[in-house]
């Protein structure tokens, strides 16, 4: 169980806004974070990965608490196992494919298999530079996934996709999640975008 | 003609290089993650070689480790290590003066990098240290380069603080640009010709190098 109350002030360019969650998680469930541009939906991801630090509240991940304002417990991002899909995917250029997932794990076997999973085994010695726009989100899933996390934060991770790939991948990544009790957080601009996939919504006004 | 100038120079150029680059990566680094007001204080005073007249940088570098007081005593009693007039002193004065050169560059290079290269580094349980190790340098190749070749072409140029805390010495602190001066002042201006083209020749090649490695866009050479 994921236990998130937060109040974290958000400096957008039409003046402050105050993003707030309450709410709890199941373990293992997908949930949908949906909303228009600018509410947070990004910063609410980085929040709960350690990356940004809440004003206010607590968050409790599996009776562990990762953060708490008044109790000044804030568990650095290192500690936290959280898997992230950066929306502009954050890949390491001077690492090839496989030097990405390698720097996250030892796994020989895990690494092969992600390989696989993202149909990058013909491509783990390029670069970032040298592969497609879609090649690209797909490593960066796998880079995410590399560390099996418990929780795994994904920012718009399909928008790059074409309907086959994503359609596919994603059949692919919920029987993993399954098989991993990873539970999953996934920012989406579209209303119907995952449908099927996900458990939950939470919408951000 | 004596080549002894030339190899001094270009001897103290290359540790001064070496020695910056293990000093100023970690600085250039300390300096990148986050702001306060001493970290603005400290970035000041190592930038002040950019615009302070090297003769004063040089004069007070002789007053500090001047053997009669001070630093300089302690060293002196202590250790037998005299800074001034000496071949150790040109190192220790060449790494103040260049050091806005290593630093700089590589401060601002790491600051134009994406947070989120960082970011993703610390999610996969990475240290700070291995983030900047693994991550963040090699994402900064080409500005580490230009720093590097930056160092040793300011130290090859220096003249003021090389006079003051070294002086005139052959084969131990008269380096090609002192070459140059003291040529003229005997009135030998072949000699200083062939001291300044040679200068002039190793510079401009490295200059020329920096260019060609950064695909022939003329960088700004603080950053």
């Amino acid at each position: 169980m994921i236990t998130i109350a937060i109040e974290k002030k958000l400096n957008a360019y039409h003046g402050q806004q105050l993003l707030q969650v309450n709410r709890q998680f199941e373990s293992g469930s997908i949930t949908k974070i949906y909303g228009p541009s600018g509410v947070g939906k990004t910063t609410f991801l980085k929040v709960v990965a350690g990356l940004l630090m809440p004003e206010k509240g607590s968050i409790v991940v599996d009776s562990v608490t990762w953060f708490n304002a008044d109790a000044k417990i804030n568990l650095p991002a290192q500690k936290r196992n959280t898997g992230f899909v950066f929306q502009q995917y954050a890949l390491f250029p001077n690492m090839t494919v496989r030097q990405h997932l390698e720097y996250a794990t030892d796994d020989e076997l895990w690494i092969k298999r992600l390989l696989l999973l993202g149909k990058l085994d013909a491509l783990e010695q390029c670069k970032p530079e040298y592969l497609s726009g879609g090649q690209q989100q797909r490593l960066a899933i796998l880079r995410a996934l590399a560390t099996k996390p418990k929780l795994l934060l994904m920012d718009e991770p399909f928008s790059a996709l074409d309907y086959k790939m994503k359609t596919e991948l994603i059949a692919e990544l919920q029987a993993l999640f399954k098989e991993l009790d990873t539970t999953t957080f996934i920012v989406s601009h579209y209303p119907h975008e995952l449908d099927g996939l996900t458990d939950e919504v939470l919408s951000f006004e | 003609m004596d080549v002894s100038p030339i190899w001094l120079t270009l001897k103290l150029a290359g540790i001064t290089t070496l020695l910056l680059l293990v000093i100023g990566l970690p600085f250039a680094w300390w300096l990148f993650r986050g702001r306060s007001f001493f970290k603005i204080v400290v970035e000041a005073i190592i930038t002040m070689p950019l615009v302070l007249p090297p003769s004063v940088l040089g004069f007070y570098l002789l007053l500090a480790f001047s053997p009669q007081h001070g630093i300089g005593k302690w060293l002196q009693q202590e250790f037998d290590i005299q800074f001034v007039f000496s071949f150790p002193g040109l190192v220790l004065a060449s790494v103040i003066y260049s050091m806005p050169f290593m630093v700089g560059p590589v401060k601002s290079a790491l600051q134009q990098l994406p947070s989120a290269l960082a970011e993703a580094s610390y999610t996969l349980g990475k240290t700070e240290w291995q983030t900047f190790r693994y991550v963040l340098l090699p994402n900064i190749k080409p500005s580490l380069l230009t720093a590097a070749v930056l160092t040793f072409a300011h130290t090859l140029g220096e003249f003021g603080v090389v006079l003051m805390i070294g002086g005139n010495i052959p084969g131990v602190t008269r380096v090609a640009s002192i070459a140059v001066y003291d040529s003229v002042e005997r009135q030998d201006y072949d000699m200083a010709n062939n001291y300044s083209l040679i200068l002039f020749a190793i510079t401009f090649v490295l200059v020329i190098a920096v260019f060609v490695f950064n695909k022939y866009q003329a960088k700004s050479p603080l950053g």
